[in-house]
């Protein structure tokens, strides 16, 4: 029976389905005598299994695939823009606390091309911005505010403060205290062991980064190392004014 | 086709029973982290320490409420209408027990995964990498088994359920598999393989998914069989389930693409799914209409069949709820919609009305038919039905009502044209909505706390002969 299912069978099948659903007679006599192709397939187990593997894999082909080889998918940016990096030692520590803190749960880093969001937040984002972010951290849900610019914004010792006690700072905040994290002293062994993963999946680390990770965190808190992280948020890209970056 | 099969003494009914009563303790469990951390959200001196601060405990509620109850109430379910509609007992009991201890144990290492903080990152797949090997294995063992039995049947048709069981399996398995792929570092520490906007697509590939096969495919295979089993009526229509279960495999892979509609991601990959996600409306309503037209002719039913009625209203849930969704991918409306609390309380209109509601009247129907009693206490049934859909209400209005007023406040402005409300202005605001949301929540809280107190209580009465009339 698999046999009878090659590809090309697949897809006339598809169409065979259709064509049986709106020509189908209503008498179930005359229906029994003309086998449908839907009918092969409820009767049997393995063609259904590939008819059905095959349907719920288009889509996912079809939008995933060319993203990674259409050249318009990561913006192209001029050499004066584009100071793009990977995160430093510490700010990849940070970037680990704040996935593990979920702070993606409330928090997005990803401004649209809204008029409002670029007045709260700053230029909208582009996808340039986030090549070396594995996973993303563009997020779904904005309990509190977009953090995709917030590099800058604030001084070291107002973000300290704030996730310390956020209520301190902003009396309406929701978001929990974050004191804990000054406990925490960086395992600068693990730092380049991360690294290393990073590279392997496409990052470009360079032997000087791997042989400073653990310098670039000693004695350093996660309280510090979510802090650089924070700071260096969206200010990889010198925007030129009026540059359209979407086409 | 449904109730011709005579029953069957080798029926691996056990499994059934111990899938059934892990999706109600689990239900109480993920219910109870879901309205802590709605509390949270009211009143943020709840987040006591590290362990229990929203950040660690929302994976817990999400993975809960979707994996543990949602996946225990499908394997019951589905192991308990394959053997019935293919009138052959299970192929392996061995490996269902082997799925049953695993997919549990894989629920326990959740439960100290997320408090720790290892998670991988990526919303409603954040279980780490060895756990996320397990996954692949005990799930596969499901559907092996499943598969296998259907291929064991003594009745030539494979009846539609299981085709929506089946396509939800295989579909899950794809996305799991794609979604979950990283670098380990440690153990407790994977980055995923992808980068920026591919990860973006690809998650929400999984996420859109996990939602349209796992919490809508799965769950519809349990409204084929348990509705005209309990309406005791044939399903509608043969045509339109077949329509309709092409049209939903075909499509619902393509909506992922909506989540991500303005951002960075290009725009046609964003307008496609949008433009596929209207469409969905069609083949979502054919089966909300299939379900409901079963009852043509048998709507006093209603009127004293409790299951009935947790099961009818889960399919108005449905029905209104993939409405809402393909309205609010709309791109003006998404425009609005996206980053508020209208997504969580479109999730919630879904998740409480349609999925929560379909399990239990399945379950319900279940606890019956396994037990070979009478439920315990018709009247904790109907207190749950109520308790549940106000609820429910409650919860999904609160998050309207929040979710438009959060939309509209951030995009403001003043006749000078600068913002009316700074972002702290909005979280202000939203107080009032979220302490309702949590009280909502409290109340489907409590109705799961009352089914559990009903079912155990079922159960030790089922094997006393006088219990019947000791209730009555």
């Amino acid at each position: 029976m698999l046999r009878q299912l090659g590809h090309k069978g697949a897809i006339m099948g598809l169409g065979r389905i259709i064509g049986n659903i709106l020509g189908r007679s209503v008498d179930p006599q005359k229906r029994r005598e003309k086998k449908s192709f839907q009918e092969s397939l409820e009767k049997n187990i393995w063609g259904l299994i590939v008819m059905v593997a095959i349907v719920v894999s288009i889509g996912g082909i079809v939008e995933i695939v060319p993203l990674f080889y259409l050249d318009n998918t990561i913006e192209k940016l001029t050499k004066e823009e584009d100071s793009i990096r990977p995160y430093s030692a510490l700010e990849l520590e940070g970037r680990d606390v704040y996935i593990r803190e979920g702070c993606y749960l409330c928090h997005s880093q990803m401004i649209r091309p809204f008029r409002d969001e670029m007045e709260r937040y700053g230029h909208y984002s582009l996808a340039a911005e986030s090549k070396f972010d594995h996973p993303f951290q563009w997020g779904s849900k904005r309990t509190g505010p977009d953090l995709a610019r917030v590099g800058g914004k604030y001084s070291n010792e107002w973000q300290v403060q704030h996730l310390r006690a956020p209520r301190s700072l902003v009396p309406e905040s929701v978001m929990p205290d974050y004191a804990f994290l000054e406990g925490y002293k960086l395992d600068g062994a693990l730092t380049e062991k991360k690294m290393r993963a990073l590279a392997m999946v496409g990052v470009p680390y360079s032997e000087a980064d791997f042989a400073g990770a653990a310098a670039g965190v000693q004695d350093k808190t996660e309280m510090d190392a979510l802090v650089a992280y924070l700071q260096v948020l969206g200010t990889m890209v010198k925007f030129e004014p009026g540059k359209d970056y979407r086409e | 086709m449904v109730g011709n099969a005579p029953e069957h003494p080798n029926y691996n009914m056990a499994i059934v029973k111990a899938f059934a009563v892990c999706a109600v303790v689990y239900f109480v469990v993920g219910a109870l982290v879901g309205d802590l951390i709605a509390w949270q959200l009211s009143f943020p001196s709840l987040n006591v320490n590290e362990y229990l601060s929203f950040g660690r405990l929302r994976p817990l509620h999400t993975n809960a409420v979707i994996f543990a109850f949602g996946g225990c109430t499908l394997m019951a379910t589905a192991f308990y209408v394959v053997q019935r509609t293919c009138a052959v007992p299970l192929w392996s009991n061995k490996m269902a027990w082997f799925t049953f201890i695993g997919w549990n144990l894989i629920i326990v290492s959740a439960v100290i995964s997320f408090p720790m903080g290892w998670t991988s990152g990526k919303e409603y797949a954040e279980l780490e990498w060895p756990i996320d090997i397990a996954i692949a294995v005990v799930w596969l063992s499901y559907m092996f088994n499943f598969i296998m039995t259907i291929a064991n049947r003594k009745v030539s048709h494979i009846y539609v359920a299981n085709w929506f069981f089946l396509g939800m399996m295989i579909m899950i398995t794809y996305l799991h598999v794609v979604n979950s792929l990283a670098i380990p570092v440690t153990m407790t520490k994977s980055y995923s393989l992808f980068s920026g906007v591919h990860d973006a697509m690809i998650q929400w590939w999984w996420g859109h998914n996990a939602v349209g096969f796992f919490l809508t495919a799965g769950f519809l295979g349990i409204m084929y069989y348990f509705i005209p089993k309990q309406a005791d009526l044939p399903i509608f229509s043969y045509r339109l389930s077949v329509l309709h279960f092409w049209a939903l495999m075909f499509g619902y892979v393509w909506l992922g693409a909506h989540h991500l509609q303005y951002t960075a991601l290009p725009d046609w990959a964003g307008s496609l799914g949008a433009a596929v996600s209207i469409a969905m409306i069609i083949p979502s309503w054919g089966g909300a209409v299939n379900g409901l037209m079963t009852l043509s002719g048998a709507w006093h039913k209603l009127r004293d069949d409790y299951v009935l009625r947790f099961l009818v209203v889960s399919l108005a849930f449905y029905a209104m709820s993939t409405f809402e969704g393909p309205v609010m991918s709309l791109k003006t409306v998404n425009a609005l919609s996206h980053y508020t609390d209208w997504t969580i309380g479109h999730v919630h209109s879904g998740a409480l009305g349609w999925v929560v509601m379909v399990s239990v009247g399945a379950i319900y129907h279940l606890l019956t038919r396994l037990w070979k009693t009478e439920i315990y206490s018709v009247g904790l049934v109907n207190t749950h039905f109520w308790i549940h859909t106000i609820g429910t209400v409650i919860y999904i209005c609160a998050m309207w009502v929040s979710g438009i007023m959060q939309g509209l406040m951030w995009r403001a402005t003043d006749d000078y044209g600068n913002l009316a409300y700074t972002f702290a202005e909005s979280v202000v605001a939203m107080h009032p909505y979220y302490v309702l949301r949590s009280v909502g929540g409290l109340l489907v809280l409590i109705g799961a706390g009352i089914m559990l107190y009903n079912v155990v209580m079922t159960i030790r009465t089922a094997g006393q002969p006088n219990a019947a009339a000791a209730r009555a």
